[in-house]
């Protein structure tokens, strides 16, 4: 066994290729579930793993799993391909290294819920990667890996994938069903939720690409083995991408809650400390734009959810993105509200329109024409946004602005001291 | 028309799904390779073969930043601008960009070859500053890689 | 479940059906919570988040199932985390809400806000201003000071023509998306949409032409802001200037309640109506009105109304006083005697309708007295027409429409928005007709018979029953002539059903088993294509009363008239023939010469009209009448509705009332009538006609408390703009079928059918067809249909006719020159032409094809 579970293209060369991955043990989960376990046991052996969704939420995948009714037909699951949080690209690598693994997990979760088909939405901009997973697809079937009657089990399953057109949104699972259903991405309300009501109305299991990628080898080797990874609380292998200004941004493999933030910045394996000669890491943004950004002090904080959670923000997806001491935290931040009010899909009234008013105090700010009282304005307009959405979007345009006030407010200070200074007349008054 | 154009790719299109309002994305995707962008004669083309309102599908092109309303160059050149990008260079990326192309970003040159326009991220954090040439990837992009870039789709005449 | 769940709001135990939103369920306990997006009619979607309330559950005790107290001893409630739309909660029981925490206001509070961040502050010259919840809201919770910098507003643009009636206010446009959902699950125009995202999210229509639908009025009724206007309206008042006269609307079956809103107007000699609005009435129109209703009325106060009366001087109509004209009528009439005739149309008011036959029957002593149009299935509708309380917003789950020889949507649009309200909730809808039609969308199945052929497509579902013997016991007990029948259907084999309808017996079967097993049957008929209409109703009336589909709420045939007041001519004057020839004809709010229609020769004639139209053109007198915003009265609808409409304009001119002008000459001929008031008429009335029994003014301007609430512009809750009624729900008088006891006996008649190979005349009907009214209002003109004959390209090749090439068809002697317009909808055999260009489906017997060189494009001549 080699050092990776999910990256294992990284060891295995041309692992994208059926006829590698099948003889490095790819599809025997999926021989494995068909001839010798129920949907049930399927079921059963990813709660007993204590999977979580690798999405971003870190929700029980196998509980997810067992909500889907049993006697309600057609029943659908959808990969959620639609990578689009800033500062990650660790599904784009699995799909395009290791799709199999991916197609494979995929299958693995339909069987469980007795789906007959599979979708996977892959963003508009992953078009090469969609391309990887339609060749892999195009070696699967022949093999008798999809299709009717697979395996001679008398299980029939169709898989798809689907391309998005560029929308952040659509990473949020309802306003993904949308898409597909060839609608714009708006998200739905709920109750209902996709177990129950999902694609076309039927119940349907959306899962991300790493979550799924973790599933055959909980199946080939066990739920006990998968839990001699990681944490009682957050088990086995996690895919942790790293960007900003290191020396060796990338994906990085390694068990939950095994290593800190100062490990994947510096260590050797990983990212080789930061760009430049005497540089000190100013903040970290554990899970992209979304969750709020934290100090150097969190740098010894172990990368699991509950850790990463206790230190004031969240895991996430595990897309860590590092600002070091010549960053501006205030232009940061403005980049990241940019990014949510571009993607804002507009319906909520303080998503809509509070991601558009705190763009234009931030633009005001970074353009040096800043008021005294913007930082109390961004607090104010972040507070009155949050918890009043239909989706966590409007949540997460707050936290680059929370966040940088609560440890960087002397940097708004600043630009406002600079501001000032412009605006009153040589000599002053 | 796409109809007669593209009957065997249509179909193989809507086999996928069991509903055929999911052909949308898919089949707008087919309008832009056909026509350059989202036609109005495109969008009333998907709307009549998926049997929804010309309304629901033009909805569907303003929403989603990879269609287009307006004719682009025959190059699309999007740079991502968004944070991890930005920093390791993006900002200085576009403004070279810009020079080299003599176009800001969201226009095209006149000779109609590029259009330039900023993005949010790609994915292509890791090997950043990165962009996207008709939506395959270029990454670690230098000023020098760049200019090659254009260069080369210049030179192929299209 | 059934029965309903407790929930407190504002510590207020309330009572309510489980599944029931928050939101509605404060409502009901008078709790106002404030809404932009969420609307009583449409599915909730979340989006604007200004419903925003506290949602909890009181915690109970496993063991005891009681409630857990505090020290104190209140119940312990389980708070959600996060404030809650209170128009996508649904009550659970044990739910407690609150909806005036600090927590609740401060939320309000941020999302009006945020919407003010985008909203141009215009109310001063906004059409909503008035009446518009945001304002509303504003005024009561909004900041004093903006704290978003005003130079940061989108500007965006003020005037988006989304087609000829209704513009966009993108400034002002909130994106609640009300009117795109109402378009797609009210109207099924699907027309609306959002595009684009973010604060760049916009309204959207793509369709060709823009915002095609015939509801489309409507939005700007529920709009939340003053996004959405009419043309017709927009800028042309305030609505707190307007004056709301509760009125009827007559151009259809279904008896729309509206509204006129008139104001005194300089431009228009006096008063003006400034706009119509849906006056709601959940068991006719709800909240709704098509725009044929909302914009036609420019014809009221159309310029060239009749404003004095006319008289025939030296071979040309001129000016006359009154009593120069009066006399003049009255001399003739009484040197007519007996032998006068009378056509009156079927718009004019059940008061008007019945003076003007007793006028020719007891004044004159002449039984020559006619509605116009005539209608087949009056008698029929009277004994088997839908029972009192049936109301197809009530239908659902178990329910069967059937829809047969009409389209609809064309000749009743309200009731197509209901009855797929009603498909929506379960109810079977089964579209019949010759071509295709916009309800067979949800129709299970379509059938698809050839024209001429009705009465044998229900005698084939009659067969199907009689064979199978399914005939309830109980229904069998009180039906007469069943054996008849019986006997008599047993005479058409299955072959030549089939042969002749087109149709296979399997889909006579299936909707004969389709009847049999609703529990309720709504049957509408129209006439599109029918020869035989006795014989269509018959059977239609047979297949219902043998299924036990008669004489209770929500079963029953229902008639597609073709206006607002067609039932009350049917119960007031009726359908008779005239002679060929009378000394005197006495023609009332009727065009027969225009609508080419056969009409007695007469030497002397009197016509009473709005306008001078072409059987006016030929009178030897003309009348002004008044139109009905002028005076009051009351029409009964297709579901037999007697409902009343009142006075909203001072008279035009020197124009009187139609029942006023029937006193004068009747006093004139030495009848000693004393009516000062149609009241005094309806009084009589509801003494005199059986069927009006009751049928006061008083009676009829009773109402009760409808949901949802709407109206009121003070409400948080908003429901939109519609009017509450204020004008009475009416009354619908019984079916003989109805009566404790009645006997039910069937119909037969050996239906007359067009041979195999026939030509057919069928005149079709449709809601912007040209005609003397709506010609009158401009915004509709481009969307008025143009006269066309209309024909499969197969029919046009044996006629030798090219597409778009002016032809004359004379027809059975009749000249219909209309452009011919090959169609693929149209089925081979068949000339589809305007309904007002031929009085009824008819074989052609004798075609002359004159190909003239220089037609107008749509001109029609006669």
């Amino acid at each position: 066994m080699g050092r990776y579970i999910l990256l294992r293209h990284r060891e295995i060369p041309d692992l994208h290729r059926l006829e590698v991955y099948v003889r490095h043990g790819g599809y025997e989960a999926w021989r494995k579930a068909l001839t010798a376990m129920t949907p049930e046991q399927v079921i059963e052996e990813v709660k007993a793993a204590g999977l979580r969704g690798r999405g971003g939420a870190g929700f029980p995948t196998g509980l997810k799993w067992s909500f889907v009714p049993k006697d309600v037909f057609p029943k659908y699951v959808v990969v959620n391909a639609d990578e689009s949080e800033p500062g990650t690209f660790k599904d784009r690598e699995l799909m395009e290294g290791n799709p199999h693994q991916v197609i494979e997990g995929a299958l693995l979760a339909a069987y469980a819920i007795r789906a007959e088909r599979v979708y996977i939405y892959v963003r508009g901009e992953y078009r090469s990667v969609a391309r990887r997973l339609e060749a892999a697809l195009a070696e699967a079937y022949p093999a008798g890996f999809i299709g009717r009657d697979v395996l001679g089990s008398g299980y029939s399953v169709e898989v798809a994938v689907h391309l998005g057109a560029g929308a952040y949104i659509c990473g949020e699972e309802t306003a993904l069903l949308e898409s597909l259903e060839g609608k714009i991405g708006h998200p739905r309300v709920r109750p209902p939720f996709p177990a129950t009501y999902g694609l076309y109305g039927k119940p349907t299991v959306v899962n991300n690409v790493e979550t799924l990628a973790n599933v055959p080898p909980i199946i080939a080797r066990g739920a006990a083995w998968y839990r001699t990874m990681g944490t009682e609380k957050s088990p086995g292998p996690k895919i942790f991408c790293l960007s900003g200004r290191v020396r060796r941004p990338g994906n990085y493999e390694a068990e939950l809650g095994k290593i800190t933030f100062r490990d994947l910045i510096f260590g050797e394996e990983y990212g080789q400390g930061l760009l430049g000669e005497g540089r000190s890491v100013k903040a970290i943004l554990p899970a992209g734009a979304s969750a709020p950004m934290l100090p150097a002090s969190a740098l010894d904080t172990p990368l699991d959810y509950e850790s990463v959670q206790a230190a004031g923000s969240m895991l996430g997806s595990a897309s860590v993105i590092v600002l070091d001491d010549t960053v501006d935290i205030v232009w940061a931040a403005y980049k990241m509200v940019r990014f949510f009010q571009h993607e804002s899909c507009g319906k909520c009234t303080p998503c809509r329109e509070g991601t558009y008013w705190l763009r234009r105090v931030y633009e005001r700010l970074v353009a040096g024409r800043g008021r005294p009282k913007d930082p109390e304005l961004l607090e104010s307009i972040a507070r009155q946004m949050a918890g009043k959405n239909l989706c966590p979007l409007g949540d997460f345009a707050t936290s680059p602005v929370l966040s940088s006030l609560r440890h960087f407010r002397q940097e708004y200070e600043a630009y406002l001291r600079a501001a000032a200074e412009v605006a009153a007349p040589a000599g002053g008054r | 028309m796409l109809r007669e154009k593209y009957a065997q790719e249509i179909a193989a299109i809507l086999a996928r799904y069991p509903v055929k309002r999911s052909a949308v994305l898919p089949l707008l995707y087919l309008v832009q390779r056909e026509y350059g962008y989202c036609t109005e004669e495109g969008i009333r083309e998907v709307a009549d073969i998926v049997g929804v309102s010309p309304t629901q599908v033009r909805g569907v092109v303003g929403f989603y930043s990879l269609f287009y309303d307006r004719p682009i160059g025959r190059h699309l050149i999007q740079i991502c601008d968004d944070l991890p990008c930005a920093l390791r260079g993006a900002d200085e990326l576009v403004a070279h960009a810009a020079r080299r192309l003599g176009v800001r970003p969201g226009e095209t040159t006149p000779d109609g070859r590029f259009t330039l326009e900023t993005v949010m991220c790609i994915g292509a954090c890791h090997r950043a500053p990165a962009m996207q040439v008709d939506l395959e990837f270029v990454e670690n992009v230098t000023p020098e890689v760049f200019d090659q870039v254009i260069a080369d789709l210049s030179r192929d005449g299209t | 479940m059934g029965g309903t769940v407790r929930i407190f709001i504002d510590d207020r135990p309330v009572e309510v059906p489980p599944g029931t939103l928050v939101v509605d369920a404060a409502k009901r306990a008078g709790v106002d919570i404030p809404v932009f997006c969420y609307h009583p009619k449409l599915e909730p979607a979340g989006m604007c988040r200004m419903c925003l309330v506290e949602v909890g559950t009181i915690q109970v005790d496993p063991h005891t199932r009681q409630p857990l107290r505090d020290v104190e001893g209140r119940p312990v409630v389980q708070w959600m985390p996060r404030l809650q739309t209170a128009c996508t909660t649904r009550v659970a029981e044990g739910m407690v809400v609150r909806t005036n925490t600090l927590q609740v206001q401060e939320a309000q509070r941020a999302i009006l806000e945020f919407l003010l961040t985008s909203h141009p502050l215009d109310c001063p010259i906004c059409d909503k201003g008035g009446e518009c919840p945001l304002q509303n809201l504003t005024v009561r919770y909004g900041p004093a000071e903006s704290r978003f910098d005003y130079a940061d507003k989108m500007r965006q643009e003020k005037r988006v023509p989304l087609g000829d009636l209704i513009i966009l206010d993108r400034e002002r446009c909130i994106l609640c998306g009300r009117c795109i959902r109402f378009q797609e699950e009210i109207a099924d125009d699907p027309v609306l949409g959002f595009s684009d995202r973010g604060r760049g999210m916009e309204i959207i229509t793509f369709s060709d032409p823009p915002f095609a639908s015939y509801f489309s009025g409507n939005t700007t009724d529920i709009c939340p802001v003053g996004a959405l206007t009419t043309t017709d309206f927009r800028f042309r008042a305030r609505p707190w200037e307007l004056t709301p006269i509760p009125s009827l609307c007559a151009h259809c079956p279904v008896g729309c309640n509206i509204t006129l809103e008139v104001r005194p107007s300089a431009r228009k000699g006096g008063w003006d109506i400034l706009r119509v609005m849906p006056r709601q009435h959940e068991a006719v129109n709800e909240i709704w009105i098509c725009d044929k209703g909302r914009f036609v009325h420019h014809f009221a106060t159309a310029e060239d109304r009749l404003r004095q009366p006319l008289v025939r001087r030296d071979g040309a109509l001129a000016p006359a006083s009154w009593e120069e004209a009066l006399e003049r009528v009255a001399q003739a009439l009484r040197q007519a005697g007996a032998g006068a005739a009378g056509i009156i149309g079927d718009r004019l008011p059940n008061e008007d309708l019945y003076l003007f036959r007793r006028l020719f029957e007891e004044v004159l002593g002449s039984p020559w007295v006619t509605m116009d149009p005539p209608v087949f299935g009056g008698e029929a509708v009277a004994r088997y027409g839908v029972g009192v309380g049936t109301d197809f917003g009530r239908m659902g789950r178990g329910s069967l429409i059937v829809v047969m020889a009409g389209d609809l949507e064309e000749e009743a649009p309200i009731w197509f928005l209901r009855v797929r309200g009603a498909v929506r909730r379960g109810a079977r809808l089964i579209v019949a007709g010759g071509r295709p039609q916009k309800a067979e969308r949800y129709a299970d199945p379509v059938l698809r018979y050839r024209y001429g052929t009705e009465a044998l497509v229900l005698l084939g579902a009659l067969r199907a029953l009689l064979e199978q013997d399914r005939i309830p016991p109980a229904v069998r007990d009180r039906l007469d002539g069943l054996e008849v029948l019986r006997a008599r259907v047993a005479t058409y084999p299955w072959e030549a059903l089939e042969v002749r309808t087109g149709l296979p017996r399997a889909a006579m079967e299936a909707l004969a088993e389709a009847v049999a097993e609703a529990e309720n049957v709504v049957f509408v008929f129209g006439r599109e294509g029918v020869v035989d209409g006795e014989a269509f109703v018959g059977m239609a009336a047979d297949l219902l009363a043998i299924t036990g589909h008669v004489g209770r709420p929500h079963n029953g045939l229902l008639p597609l008239w073709p206006h607002g007041n067609t039932q009350g001519a049917l119960d007031l004057v009726g359908v008779r023939p005239l002679p060929a020839e009378v000394p005197v004809l006495y023609v009332v709010g009727a065009d027969p010469a225009g609508d080419g229609r056969p009409m007695p020769r007469a030497g002397f004639r009197v016509v009473q009209e709005l306008f001078l139209t072409e059987t006016a053109r030929m009178a030897d007198v003309v009348l002004p009448a008044q139109s009905w915003a002028e005076r009051e009265g009351t029409f009964t609808s297709a579901e037999r509705r007697v409902q009343r409409f009142y006075k909203a304009l001072p008279a035009l001119g020197e124009a009187r009332g139609d029942w006023e002008i029937f006193v004068d000459l009747a006093l004139r001929l030495g009848a000693g009538w004393r009516y000062f008031s149609p009241e005094a008429v309806m009084d009589e009335i509801a003494r005199q006609v059986p069927r009006y029994r009751g049928m006061d003014y008083a009676a009829l301007a009773r109402t009760e408390p409808q949901w949802p609430p709407v109206g009121t512009s003070r409400e948080l809750y908003f429901g939109g703009t519609a009017r509450p009624n204020e004008g009475g729900l009416g009354r619908v008088w019984p079916t003989e079928a109805e009566a404790p006891g009645a006997r039910w006996p069937l119909f037969w008649k050996d239906p007359e059918i067009p041979p195999e190979d026939a030509l057919m005349v069928v005149p079709v009907r449709r809601l912007y067809a040209q005609g003397t009214l709506i010609e009158r209002t401009p915004h509709l003109r481009n969307q008025m249909v143009a006269p066309t004959v209309g024909m499969h390209p197969e029919t046009a090749r044996r006629l030798g006719i090219a597409a778009g090439q002016p032809a004359v068809l004379r027809a059975n002697g009749r000249a219909l020159t209309l452009r011919a317009q090959v169609d693929l909808s149209v089925p081979p055999g068949v000339l589809r032409v305007p309904a007002q260009g031929a009085p009824r489906a008819e074989v052609v017997e004798a075609l002359q094809i004159e190909i003239e060189a220089g037609v107008r494009d749509g001109a029609v001549l006669r």
